[in-house]
């Protein structure tokens, strides 16, 4: 489904802050396939993401989603095709316009000059009741009354209410209360295998990186260090990541907001 | 008392027609939270192209063909900001600078036009009165028209689509972008309309005046701006739709008021501006400065007890 062959992004190069963000990745992700990514601070995790969804064009190296080369377009043309959510609630809803409006936009449904339908209307109150937030209830409300996790799940609607070929995840739970955390955790387990979707989740949080989906990959320094799915993947536990990460970079994992039980 | 009702009256007709310009910025301030600079020059741009043409025998061609000309000076606005990168008030101010030229320009080479025996859509309107009770308020029934018709097309308009993500361009781009929406088209739509209400705006006061000056739209965008945020103080960011739009009306015509009853107590004509640019000042620093306040106090409070324990 996602392909990417030798890509590589720079940044300031040619300076004395040059940093090689992205450094020669190849990596083929099958349909279906629920990916989790782990590495050290400014290993180039969200960079990754960065460069699949367009945010910015990539030095070298070539992008394809299901066969066809997004390389070189434009972000907003990738994203018919990918869903994405990031750690701040924020950046996925516009606040000063309601539910119904900002689902409606994510929607796209419609020419420029349609108005929002009756069926459209009842569509967003059935998928909403099943967030079970109540939301189903506040359409008319502007979304910055909502709280972080009624946020995170209206976006993690808005992504998927079109099935996306592709769901970047990224940190999406960090930034919410435990219990909220939980609870998107869950939707999106149940979004993703509901759909089938093929996605890909960095987490900063070991445990999870191995009991959540089919597919681990370890990033340091723009490069990939550690990619493990099947059989070997099922015995594997958190010491053993950490010994991994050892191995392959020769320094001990670093990030700040690691959990390492 | 006799006296103050063709007061209230002219105060009413050029509060609607400037209650145009306000809408206009009502889309692009409000809504897609560009301040656009460049409305003052296309304030004249339309009053400009709308006399040439009225002149040219065409009263109701001329009404068009501002619309015209003002989105395209939406358009060249739009472009130096989504597609050349230049910052949003240089690309506004740049447009504004160069539309002076181009309006002598389409002037003739001359800065002062006349239609004291011009056909405009006033004179027009004026015959189609002439026999009924409505005579002699032409200007009042063209400005009640054109704000009704451009109030209610916004008002359907900013619930199409296209109107909701102008909107989210100004709230949160970003997600303008993962809706597969790419907001430099939609600021570029949005201030071409805003372009083209802002040229009528100008059009119809010049007509509505018989003449046009080069500084006809002089301080326009902070007249407009202060008039919004007035209007913004009745029906707010909570507030629906029709009602806001109705609020920016309001704000013009309440703007107007106030800068005529100013006059009838002897404030000099040439204080308009500096009234609007107190209002635009006061309306957006009062908030600030009253979030500050408790801090000031703290801050007072502290030095003079450190003062007491000194004595």
């Amino acid at each position: 489904m996602l392909k990417l062959e030798h890509v590589c992004k720079v940044f300031d190069a040619g300076t004395a802050n040059k940093r090689t963000a992205l450094d020669d990745i190849s990596l083929e992700v099958k349909k279906g396939e629920f990916m989790t990514l782990i590495g050290a601070n400014g290993a180039g995790k969200s960079t990754l993401f960065n460069a699949v969804c367009g945010s910015f064009m990539t030095d070298s190296g070539r992008i394809l989603l299901g066969g066809e080369d997004i390389t070189l377009q434009p972000e907003y043309k990738r994203a018919f095709h990918i869903g994405r959510l990031f750690q701040d609630p924020l950046r996925g809803t516009a606040p000063n316009m309601t539910i119904e409006e900002n689902l409606a936009l994510a929607a796209g449904h419609g020419t420029w000059l349609s108005r929002i339908g009756r069926a459209e209307r009842r569509r967003f109150r059935e998928r909403l009741a099943e967030l079970d937030m109540g939301l189903e209830d506040r359409l008319d409300e502007p979304v910055g009354l909502l709280s972080g996790g009624q946020r995170q799940a209206l976006t993690l609607l808005m992504a998927t209410i079109d099935p996306p070929k592709l769901l970047l995840l990224d940190e999406h739970t960090a930034a919410l209360d435990p219990a909220a955390a939980e609870k998107i955790l869950s939707m999106t387990k149940k979004v993703v295998s509901e759909n089938a979707l093929t996605c890909l989740m960095i987490t900063h949080d070991m445990q999870s990186a191995l009991d959540l989906g089919s597919r681990t990959l370890m990033l340091d320094r723009g490069r990939i260090i550690y990619d493990v799915s099947g059989e070997e993947r099922k015995h594997l536990t958190v010491p053993d990541l950490l010994e991994k990460f050892k191995a392959a970079s020769g320094r001990a994992m670093n990030n700040d907001r690691m959990l390492l039980v | 008392m006799a006296d103050l009702l063709p007061l209230l009256q002219t105060a009413a007709e050029l509060g609607l027609i400037s209650s145009l310009t306000v809408l206009a910025l009502f889309l692009s301030y409000s809504m897609l939270n560009v301040c656009d600079l460049s409305t003052d020059g296309c304030f004249t741009l339309g009053a400009a192209v709308g006399a040439v043409v009225a002149i040219s025998g065409h009263p109701y061609l001329s009404i068009l063909a501002a619309m015209g000309a003002g989105m395209l000076s939406g358009l060249v606005t739009g472009f130096l900001q989504t597609k050349l990168g230049i910052n949003s008030l240089l690309s506004g101010i740049a447009v504004n600078t160069a539309l002076y030229s181009v309006n002598i320009a389409v002037m003739g080479g001359s800065s002062l036009l006349n239609m004291n025996k011009t056909e405009t859509v006033f004179t027009r309107m004026e015959a189609h009165l002439a026999a009924t009770p409505l005579a002699g308020s032409q200007k009042l029934c063209v400005a009640v028209i054109a704000v009704l018709a451009v109030g209610t097309l916004l008002a359907l308009f900013l619930r199409t689509r296209l109107g909701l993500a102008i909107r989210a361009s100004g709230d949160n781009p970003d997600m303008v972008r993962s809706s597969s929406i790419d907001p430099a088209k939609t600021t570029l739509i949005g201030l071409c309309l805003s372009g083209s209400v802002t040229a009528l705006s100008g059009c119809l006061l010049a007509q509505a005046q018989k003449s046009v000056n080069i500084d006809i739209g002089s301080g326009m965008v902070t007249v407009a701006l202060a008039s919004l945020l007035i209007g913004g103080a009745f029906f707010g960011k909570r507030r629906r739709m029709p009602l806001r739009i109705c609020g920016a009306v309001l704000g013009a015509l309440l703007f107007r008021l106030v800068y005529t009853a100013a006059l009838r107590f002897r404030l000099p004509a040439f204080m308009l501006k500096f009234v609007a640019a107190a209002i635009v000042v006061l309306t957006i620093a009062l908030p600030y400065v009253k979030a500050q306040l408790p801090l000031i106090r703290r801050r007072f409070a502290q030095r003079k007890e450190a003062g007491d324990a000194e004595a």
